[in-house]
């Protein structure tokens, strides 16, 4: 059947059908598909999501502590590093000027030998000086013409006559190299005071810094209070340049800060002040660095995410439109087989009539057939002379056809279409019709009938054919109720303004409590065996199809009455 | 042959008094009753040769008549008229003692033959 050509487009197809049809899903359908979809969605996709961004958070904080903390044990092993050095030369200094006088300083002989010592053992002196209480270099080592300068406004000369110690902060020499000074003040005995200070290249600090074993894309550098920077950066300028990354040094100890570079790269800082001095050594390391693992797993657990929010909304989306389509089939199914159950039960009933009615059509079929017969033996006796014998046999022919025709009227009326034709009728009328049906079987069971009928009982909008079944369906069940010779009565009244009712009631054998709780419901039945347990369900399903209500009584032994309450204008119709 | 006498019995008055004219015109003896009741006496009080019935009338109703009939002249043949479309009630009146059952509307050819078979049949 299939063009081989179009298969392609077969799926498309056969989606757009699904969509056809979808549009036309009744309304409660759809508010039903879209309750799922949404509640589906709802619990599947909240708690994914919520998953999903706690684990995140989780996980980057996680990776931080455990990238961050041998970080901080290396900054925090460096800054040591670096106390430990500045110490060292310091203490140098505190020797020679606890070991000399000023006096054998003085001499630029023995301040010349101490010197060469000094960068013998220890490297990176630039020079040493001697300073007198005034402030006046007495005496100097090294390669610059500073014999007789003049230090006593400087601040630093200040700040060594406070503190008994000075460091410096880096400075650019005459020659072009990052220096720092270190000075030590010392009090002689008679509470005078004179001061050592020595300058030394910092190309020492940079060896401490690369002994840190940073991986190419870090960096780490020593910053003063200011933010100078006071070694050489990777990148983030050379040194006496201003650090662009702001860093409150804070008390002694490890801190680390996330924070953004002038080139907008986020960046973790890890810093730590060393104790005694006014440097802060400091690490730079990309955030990338730290979360490269982060990064992949973030991809990789975001495709995963969006292929499982995918997967949910086509399993939703498919499973709901299958779920809603099986229970509207249901539905149609269910609907269906009750139409046709209906349309048995009314099979059934007239099957129930078949037998009266046989009988009925053939009383006036055999006063016909004789009749008829008798005609046809005058005729052939020739002695079909005499008129008014004939006229006499023909009118009970006649009176016969007239007969037939009522039952099957009756007939039609009561076989005819299951939907409902609202016409004004007499419900009297209606009930004498049905009681036509039962007349004979009244008769022969010496059952008596009694019409109590309100004569004055106005016209109804109501179906006749659905009317005479639920009458019938009622007088079939009161007939079965009561023993030969018993009695039915019905009464049809004007409860109030808008309703008439029909009672139909019986002395039959009645029915238990619970047998009237569920007289109602199908396949119920108190006639074992031969009953479908459909009527009455059936007969309640019209009378609330035609507006109605209807209503039992029965006490068990003493007879039951069925009461039909029914609107005077059909249902839906307010304007008549 | 003499003629037979026969007793009609059937609640629809129109019906049986035809039924008996044409039996009549073929050279019967027919006498009508309309209920169960007046057959049994007119039975009582007269001597027929065979009993047309029919089975479903009001009051004493076709069934009762004819098991009355058999236990006061067991030997009076009975043939039963059904007016339903089944045979259940005429097989259930020949368990009874009926001779044989009709369905109406009747066949009057067939119905002779019967009542020939039937009195054959008592003669015997």
């Amino acid at each position: 059947m299939n063009d081989p050509g179009t298969s392609s487009s077969r799926p498309i197809t056969g989606w757009l059908n699904r969509l056809r049809e979808s549009s036309f899903l009744p309304k409660r359908y759809r508010k039903l598909r879209r309750n799922i979809i949404l509640l589906m969605l709802f619990v599947t996709i909240v708690p994914l999501s919520l998953l999903a961004v706690t684990n995140a958070i989780q996980y980057q904080k996680n990776i931080l502590d455990q990238r961050v903390t041998p970080m901080r044990s290396v900054v925090s092993k460096a800054t040591h590093s670096f106390e430990l050095f500045l110490e060292e030369r310091l203490s140098a200094i505190k020797f020679i000027s606890a070991s000399y006088s000023f006096d054998a300083l003085s001499d630029p002989n023995t301040l010349n030998r101490i010197f060469r010592i000094l960068r013998e053992n220890y490297g990176g002196y630039v020079d040493l000086g001697l300073i007198d209480g005034r402030g006046i270099q007495v005496s100097y080592a090294g390669p610059y013409d500073l014999l007789n300068k003049d230090y006593s406004n400087q601040q630093w000369f200040r700040e060594v006559q406070i503190r008994g110690i000075f460091v410096s902060e880096v400075f650019m020499g005459y020659r072009e190299f990052p220096h720092i000074a270190l000075a030590i003040q010392h009090l002689t005995d008679d509470g005078r005071f004179w001061v050592l200070r020595a300058t030394m290249e910092t190309q020492k600090f940079n060896n401490l810094i690369s002994a840190m074993g940073l991986d190419p894309l870090s960096d780490a550098f020593l910053i003063n209070k200011k933010g100078i920077l006071q070694t050489d950066s990777r990148f983030y300028g050379k040194v006496l340049s201003e650090l662009p990354l702001h860093i409150t040094p804070g008390e002694a100890g490890t801190r680390v800060k996330e924070d953004v570079d002038a080139l907008g790269h986020k960046v973790i800082l890890v810093y730590s002040p060393l104790i005694k001095h006014d440097f802060t050594l400091v690490m730079v390391i990309p955030r990338t660095l730290i979360f490269q693992s982060w990064q992949t797993l973030k991809r990789e657990m975001s495709y995963l995410y969006l292929i499982s929010m995918l997967l949910i909304a086509l399993v939703t989306f498919g499973s709901t439109h299958l779920l809603v389509k099986r229970i509207r089939e249901a539905d149609e199914k269910r609907e269906a087989a009750f139409r046709e159950l209906e349309y048995n039960q009314k099979l059934s009933s007239i099957g129930r009539l078949a037998a009266g009615v046989a009988h009925e059509i053939n009383n006036p079929l055999s006063i016909i057939n004789e009749k008829a017969g008798l005609i046809k033996d005058l005729v052939e006796r020739d002695m079909h002379h005499d008129t008014a014998k004939l006229m006499r046999t023909v009118n009970p022919i006649l009176q016969s056809v007239s007969r037939c025709r009522n039952i099957t009227h009756r007939l039609l009326g009561f076989a005819r279409r299951i939907g409902v034709q609202y016409e004004m009728l007499s419900i009297n009328e209606v009930m004498v019709e049905t009681l036509g049906f039962l007349e004979k079987e009244a008769l022969y069971r010496n059952i008596h009938i009694e019409n109590r009928l309100d004569e004055n009982i106005p016209m109804i909008s109501s179906d006749r054919g659905q009317l005479q079944q639920v009458f019938l369906n009622i007088l079939t069940n009161a007939f079965s109720a009561v023993t030969d010779g018993g009695r039915v009565v019905i009464t049809t009244r004007e409860p109030d303004a808008n309703t008439v009712a029909i009672s139909i009631q019986d002395n039959g054998h009645g029915m238990s409590e619970s047998t009237v709780r569920q007289i109602f419901e199908p396949f119920f039945t108190t006639k074992q065996g031969y009953g479908t347990g459909l009527g009455l369900s059936i007969t309640y399903g019209i009378v609330k199809k035609l507006g109605g209500e209807i209503k039992v009584q029965s006490r068990e032994g003493e007879g039951s009455i069925f009461t039909v309450y029914l609107p005077k204008k059909a249902p839906g119709d307010q304007n008549e | 042959m003499s003629e037979l006498r026969i007793l009609l019995v059937d609640d629809e008055e129109e019906f049986v008094t035809t039924l008996a004219e044409r039996l009549e015109i073929r050279g019967f003896a027919p006498q009508t009753a309309t209920d169960g009741e007046q057959a049994l006496e007119m039975i009582k009080n007269n001597d027929y040769d065979v009993i047309v019935l029919d089975l479903m009338m009001p009051g004493l109703n076709g069934l009762d008549v004819l098991q009355r009939i058999k236990r006061r002249t067991p030997d009076l043949p009975v043939i039963l008229l059904t007016g339903h479309g089944s045979t259940r009630e005429g097989m259930e009146g020949m368990r009874h003692g009926a001779f044989d059952y009709l369905m109406k509307p009747l066949d009057i050819d067939e119905l002779i033959t019967k009542l020939h078979e039937a009195v054959k049949e008592k003669k015997e």
